[in-house]
């Protein structure tokens, strides 16, 4: 019998791999297993759509296509364990499950913080739809809501927050939020136009512990402020799907790290040829900026992976099955793209902006729409503007050497 | 050909099919999405691209 693709992680990267594989002409059997008990779904329109109006599973699922009609999905299934050197993974069902090729997908999962009285009820995420759904039912006008985490997802979520009518305060550890990536002087500006809009930031702050019997009723930060609630979103970033893979031979000092080709590095030397990751769980480098391996959590990442993978998998599959194809041979590097929507500030950005040692206004005014270049010793490795995205995408061709 | 459908109430403007499928669709002076209704064959597999990466899931081919 002929051994599967296993895919771990039936989100987008994993939906992607999918539809790769059978793209480039695999043909064998694929088992996706995904933890979530949905089909892969959307998640951009999770902190947009989903918490401003009702939307329903099926508005954020992806369409299903015909070549991934038999994919087998065994969702509501957690892979507890891996056998690299057997060439197996296994699920909390009880399956082994031997592969051919293993696609790690895993994704990351929202962090949390500990705090002395560890409330739960009251306290929020954003990363799934389950997180957004039970999130929308709390955000009622007038709610009063604390953000713990000034970076993208933190603001934006502020952002909808006030939109739909709640009060908003967001405490940052940081001086000034998404400090990095954007550097100083676009972070002053974020900030100012989100205190205008009425968000209130409380920065260089922590959250210490949370005040309430069973429910959260507020936060006590570090300077011993207590700020009453009736929501709390910790946004303080994510955390690689990763615990499956441990004690296996496998490098895992940063997500799972890969060589240049995607394939997983050995914890020992060498890599694993059958075992591929891809998206935000995979940290590889970009011979765009250097050779340094990175987890890269931007919109195009995994899909980008997906495509790149699937192509190497099904050229190697069908070489192992006597078929005449070709291995890849380009370098995989994908230019990083992103953007974040907050108020009516549309930043839409390019290239890895924390790798930068200065950033400066290149086009625009700083009190309108403006776009900022991002450089590493003098050569530009990210671009970002507020507004003018023409203009911010023709600067995308700076990395396209 | 192929017919090429966005749905307006859903994009953003977010410009990432740019990239996949650059002679169909763009970004204008203002910022809005511009695409053509109608491309070659040989455009298919781009605009199956730009379909893949558009964030609001919002463009369709319409066979």
């Amino acid at each position: 019998m002929t051994k599967p693709v296993v895919i771990v992680g039936a989100s987008m990267g994993g939906l992607r791999a999918a539809e790769s594989l059978r793209r480039f002409g695999y043909s064998g059997p694929i088992i996706a297993i995904g933890e979530e008990p949905y089909p892969p779904y959307n998640r951009p329109p999770l902190s947009k759509e989903v918490l401003a109006a009702e939307v329903s599973l099926e508005a954020v699922a992806f369409p299903q296509r015909p070549a991934t009609a038999d994919v087998d999905w065994r969702l509501s299934t957690r892979v507890i364990g891996a056998n690299l050197a057997g060439s197996s993974v296994e699920t909390d069902k009880g399956d082994v499950i031997e592969y051919s090729k293993l696609i790690i997908a895993t994704g990351l999962r929202a962090k949390r913080q500990d705090y002395p009285n560890n409330l739960f009820v009251g306290r929020h995420v954003i990363r799934g739809l389950d997180d957004a759904l039970a999130l929308r039912a709390a955000l009622k006008p007038g709610a009063k809501v604390v953000i713990l985490g000034s970076g993208f997802i933190g603001c934006e979520t502020a952002a909808t927050a006030r939109k739909l009518g709640a009060d908003v305060t967001v405490v940052g550890p940081a001086e000034l939020p998404i400090l990095r990536p954007l550097g100083r002087e676009f972070a002053s500006e974020v900030k100012r136009r989100q205190e205008h809009a009425g968000t209130e930031f409380l920065m260089g702050r922590r959250v210490v512990d949370l005040i309430g019997d069973a429910v959260v009723e507020g936060v006590v930060l570090d300077d011993g402020t207590q700020l009453p609630c009736d929501v709390f979103i910790e946004a303080i970033g994510s955390h690689p799907n990763i615990e499956w893979l441990e004690g296996q031979d496998i490098d895992l000092s940063n997500g799972v790290v890969c060589s240049s080709n995607l394939n997983a590095r050995k914890a020992s030397e060498g890599y694993w040829p059958d075992v591929y990751a891809v998206g935000d769980v995979a940290s590889f480098p970009n011979p765009i900026f250097d050779d340094i391996p990175r987890r890269v959590e931007h919109w195009n990442i995994p899909t980008e992976c997906a495509k790149y993978v699937g192509a190497r998998v099904a050229a190697e599959l069908a070489i192992e099955a006597g078929a005449e194809a070709e291995i890849p041979t380009a370098d995989f590097k994908p230019i990083p793209s992103f953007w974040s929507d907050q108020f009516d500030m549309h930043i839409l950005a390019f290239g890895l902006l924390g790798l930068a040692d200065e950033s400066r206004l290149i086009e625009g005014d700083i009190n309108d729409d403006f776009v900022f270049g991002y450089y590493r010793a003098g050569k530009m490795v990210g671009v970002a503007g507020i507004g003018m995205r023409s203009v911010v995408q023709g600067y995308r061709k700076a990395f396209e050497a | 050909m192929i017919k090429i459908d966005v749905d307006m109430t859903k994009c953003q403007h977010y410009g990432q099919c740019v990239f996949e499928a650059p002679n169909v669709f763009k970004l204008n002076d203002d910022d809005k999405l511009e695409y053509t209704a109608t491309a070659d064959d040989s455009e298919r597999a781009n605009v199956e691209a730009a379909i893949d990466i558009c964030p609001m899931q919002a463009i369709f081919i319409v066979d």
